[in-house]
């Protein structure tokens, strides 16, 4: 660029990171707070952290985030995957309406999806828990996986299954020796997206998990409605955490090659 | 007399095949049939149809509902997928698999035929030698790691190890640079006669295609303009099509008015008249159009054209130096430009003695006129 | 087993669209039942009266809906609808920027970019915590307003629109940043050096060349704040006090303490209709003919 850019500008922009990153870098700075009560700094600790460990609740809902994050992954994953695959590779009928409907999930607020998934499963008469969860998590996953891995799958060489087949590999064994290959790192970029968003999910999970099933997100959010004490920071911390970890190997995975 | 076939049947037949796309007829009831170790080329222009001529070969394309009948080795193969064909192909983009080392790449189509793994060492190690890839320095690389030129040759590996019949080859050449394009033609050529594999070879370029073909078979539109041996398809062109794609044509049109002596003669609407020689397509009071390729024709003064010569009057508008020869545009009414080319004997010994605005006359012998077919 | 393989191949070659549908299959099956399906249901539900223990009982109402017009609920609708279209503003004037400043930053690039990413992909209760943390009478902000001696006590900044407002915008900025960003990175530097040539300076190349170009990633961005915003509940719930209800809230509170689920569809089906309808506005702007440069 041969023009530089005002300073102004530039200092303009540096307070609207600050805005964006310091309510966060301030939330993780004081879960090593020692001090129960006052936001004052009180000294470096660790005891927060150890809170954790002594919550039944943190650790009960880690563990069924933990359950419902995996099988909603892989559910979502594969139906995803088959899904890109679907439309990268075949014309049909109804194409562009089908397109549309897989966009729906994306637009549509929690709220709407986590009542009307409600309402399904007590019409339906059935028990809110672990496999509710699951069932509505990888509903508003596979929208996310189709985005990923067709861009994946669109970038990649069609010829190259062509030269499979004429090499000898039948459909299947093209799939799985070239194409799978291939849209390995996009599915599982695709993955870590869909995890994260399971994890992190609140809202609608709210609504479709019953009282002895609650993700670490809704105890959580039990914590910080009661406004007890920086163990919520120390959990928040790890949270962010974690999801900056998985995002940050899904952003590279999705620019290789 | 027994069954068996005879040695010289052809390895390729298409019969009247034709393939559709929507309401494009990307290939139009098309025949033609490739004998066993010939270098044959589809030529053409883009949107011609030879890449779909060449996917149907593979398999990748079937011919339509009652689109011909397209033999491999004797065998109609219409619905066989590409996997159950014995043929092999070379892509235009290579499409080595990014995934797997050189070695793995080229070993592919053996491990499908589930050749014994004590075979498939030595058989890869032999065709990279084959593409002059030494072995030892590239099984172990990745196809990332390589050069164009060099993933070429993987790709011409992979297919050559299997010791196919027939070998397809679609614009394999396309993406070269041009010192290596001539050279990887010179090797392509040599395989050929080598291993007497018969190569079919896609190509819009045609001087690529008269180097090395044994025949070529000029597309446009779906069929096949001409199809015949480097030589009489640049020197007899059947079509304007085929005169215009091929080297550079000069066209001149007239009506047949008489029969003479093993020649018909054709006037102008300008009144002059020219010589053709008999041509079955030619009748009394016809339509003609002719084409006659520039180093046919001379440059010369109106007073000294050569007897028997044909001949139209002129004005010099340019003069074009291309080194070996030079190019004369020469302006003729009723015709608009006309190029004749000349050998350079060196402008700087022996000039050519003509320039901008003389007042000459174009000629050329009756035999070299080629009489071209209403397309 | 190989035979089997053949033959299944050789069918479903020939029939390329029952190979789409075999591969489309269960992934639509799971959203038709598990998201379309619910939302007809919720559909349905909110055109028949409430029964006993606030669930549906059979018959065919439009009270739930006519209760809209009731100002208590009128009052909703407009609070969402002005603190959405806020919201956006407020993005778009933080956001334009920082957008043109990451496309023209080289090296940073990237890291400017990921640091835009990143929150977008952060749990969005746990930033909103962050709000909570820093903006309660006891928290961060107050501390140090107090310790300065600016004010005398804490000010009450939660449970106030002001702390709806700005946990809306926290929520929302980067929505707006990443796509004026992605349009203003496809913008053709020689555009604008061609304009400098013709004698433009550098407030009026902005404000003819480079504003208008971006304009598809400007209303993207809007849109991509708009319609969450309209749909949004937590900001609202932890940040607001009862009295701040967006429409996100109204329903929630059918499903839960209210137990009107009947209104409670209803109130969710307006906010599904409201994003639907800017979702067509936004489609219908989408990849317009490259902006004229007046």
């Amino acid at each position: 660029m041969t023009h530089r850019i005002p300073r102004w500008l530039i200092l303009f922009c540096g307070l609207v990171y600050l805005f964006l990153h310091l309510p966060i870098f301030v939330l993780m700075l004081f879960s090593f707070n020692d001090s129960k009560f006052s936001v004052d700094w009180r000294g470096f600790t660790l005891r927060w952290y150890q809170r954790l460990l002594e919550r039944p609740d943190i650790l009960r809902g880690l563990k069924i985030s933990l359950i419902v994050g995996i099988a909603a992954t892989v559910i979502s994953a594969l139906l995803g995957t088959l899904i890109a695959l679907a439309l990268a590779r075949h014309r049909f009928r109804g194409r562009r309406a089908f397109e549309g409907f897989l966009y729906l999930p994306i637009v549509t607020p929690e709220i709407v999806v986590g009542i009307s998934l409600l309402i399904l499963f007590a019409l339906l008469n059935v028990s809110l828990g672990v496999t509710t969860i699951t069932v509505a998590h990888v509903a508003f996953c596979i929208s996310f996986v189709v985005v990923v891995v067709l861009a994946r799958l669109e970038g990649m060489d069609q010829h190259l299954e062509e030269a499979a087949l004429i090499l000898g590999a039948d459909e299947i064994t093209t799939f799985w020796k070239v194409t799978v290959p291939q849209l390995w790192p996009g599915i599982l970029a695709g993955a870590l997206l869909a995890f994260t968003m399971s994890f992190d999910d609140f809202v609608i999970t709210s609504f479709v998990s019953g009282s002895g099933s609650s993700t670490l997100p809704i105890v959580v959010y039990g914590m910080v409605r009661k406004n007890v004490e920086p163990s919520i920071n120390a959990i928040s911390t790890i949270i962010l955490l974690v999801t900056s970890v998985l995002i940050y190997v899904a952003d590279r995975l999705v620019r290789e090659r | 007399m027994t069954a068996a076939r005879p040695k010289d049947s052809p390895v390729v037949e298409f019969v009247g095949v034709s393939k559709t796309f929507g309401d494009v007829k990307a290939v139009d009831t098309v025949s033609f049939e490739i004998n066993r170790g010939e270098f044959f080329s589809l030529l053409g222009p883009s949107g011609c149809g030879k890449t779909t001529t060449l996917r149907l070969l593979a398999g990748f394309e079937e011919p339509d509902e009652d689109g011909g009948e397209v033999r491999l080795l004797g065998q109609m193969v219409n619905r066989k997928r590409p996997y159950e064909r014995r043929i092999a192909m070379v892509f235009q983009n290579y499409a080595l698999f990014p995934h797997l080392t050189v070695e793995r790449n080229v070993s592919f189509g053996l491990e499908q035929r589930k050749t014994p793994s004590t075979e498939i060492g030595d058989r890869v190690r032999r065709a990279l030698e084959m593409v002059r890839l030494k072995p030892d320095v590239f099984s172990r690389r990745m196809p990332s790691q390589l050069s164009g030129g060099q993933r070429q040759r993987v790709a011409l590996a992979r297919a050559l190890v299997l010791e196919p019949a027939i070998l397809l080859l679609d614009e394999p050449l396309g993406a070269i640079d041009l010192k290596l394009r001539k050279e990887m033609q010179l090797e392509l050529k040599a395989l050929n006669q080598q291993l007497g594999t018969t190569f079919i070879y896609v190509t819009h370029d045609q001087e690529e295609a008269l180097t090395m073909s044994d025949r070529i078979a000029v597309m446009d539109n779906g069929r096949v303009a001409q199809l015949g041996t480097p030589a009489e398809i640049y020197e007899n062109p059947r079509t304007a099509f085929v005169a215009k794609f091929i080297g550079e044509s000069n066209f001149f049109e007239g009506r047949v008015v008489e029969r003479a002596a093993g020649h018909w003669v054709v006037r102008r609407e300008d009144g002059e008249s020219f010589k053709v020689p008999s041509h079955p397509g030619l009748s009394e009071g016809s339509e003609a159009r002719i084409a006659v390729r520039p180093e046919w024709m001379d440059v010369c003064t109106p007073g000294g054209i050569p007897p028997g010569e044909n001949a139209l009057s002129g004005v010099v508008r340019d003069i074009i130096y291309l080194g070996e020869t030079m190019h004369l545009i020469v302006t003729v009414p009723g015709s608009g430009d006309v190029t004749v080319a000349v050998r350079n004997e060196g402008q700087l010994i022996k000039p050519l003695g003509w320039k901008r605005g003389d007042r000459v006359a174009v000629a050329w012998l009756p035999e070299d006129c080629q009489v071209l077919e209403h397309e | 087993m190989g035979k089997i393989r053949e033959q299944a191949l050789s069918w479903l070659y020939r029939r390329p669209e029952a190979q789409a549908w075999a591969l489309l299959g269960p992934g639509a099956f799971w959203l038709l039942a598990f998201f379309l399906v619910p939302i007809l249901i919720m559909f349905v539900y909110s055109l028949m009266p409430r029964g006993i223990y606030g669930g549906v009982a059979r018959g065919f109402t439009l009270e739930h809906y006519a209760r809209f017009i009731d100002p208590l609920y009128l009052d909703v609708l407009q609070r969402t609808f002005v603190w959405s279209i806020a919201c956006t503003v407020i993005c778009l004037v933080l956001g334009y920027p920082v957008a043109y400043v990451i496309v023209r930053s080289g090296r940073w690039r990237n890291l400017l970019l990921f640091l835009v990413v990143l929150p977008f992909w952060t749990s969005f209760l746990v930033r909103t915590f962050a709000m909570i943390f820093l903006m309660r009478d006891t928290g961060l902000i107050n501390n140090w307003l107090l310790k300065l001696g600016l004010v005398q006590q804490s000010l009450t900044i939660l449970y106030t629109p002001f702390a709806v407002m700005v946990g809306l915008v926290y929520g929302f900025l980067p929505f707006m940043i990443l796509p004026i960003y992605a349009s203003l990175e496809k913008l053709d530097l020689s555009l604008l050096e061609a304009a400098e040539v013709l004698g433009a300076r550098p407030r009026a190349r902005f404000r003819r060349v480079t504003l208008p170009l971006s304009m598809p990633g400007v209303v993207a961005g809007c849109l991509l704040v708009f319609i969450p915003a309209l749909g949004s509940f937590l900001t609202a719930d932890l940040l607001g006090g009862a009295k701040e209800m967006m429409i996100g809230n109204l329903v929630q509170n059918q499903f839960s303490a209210a137990r009107n689920w009947p209104f409670g569809s209803a109130a969710s089906f307006i906010v599904m209709a409201l994003v639907l309808a800017a979702v067509m506005v936004y489609l219908r702007v989408k990849d317009p003919t490259p902006g004229k440069i007046r």
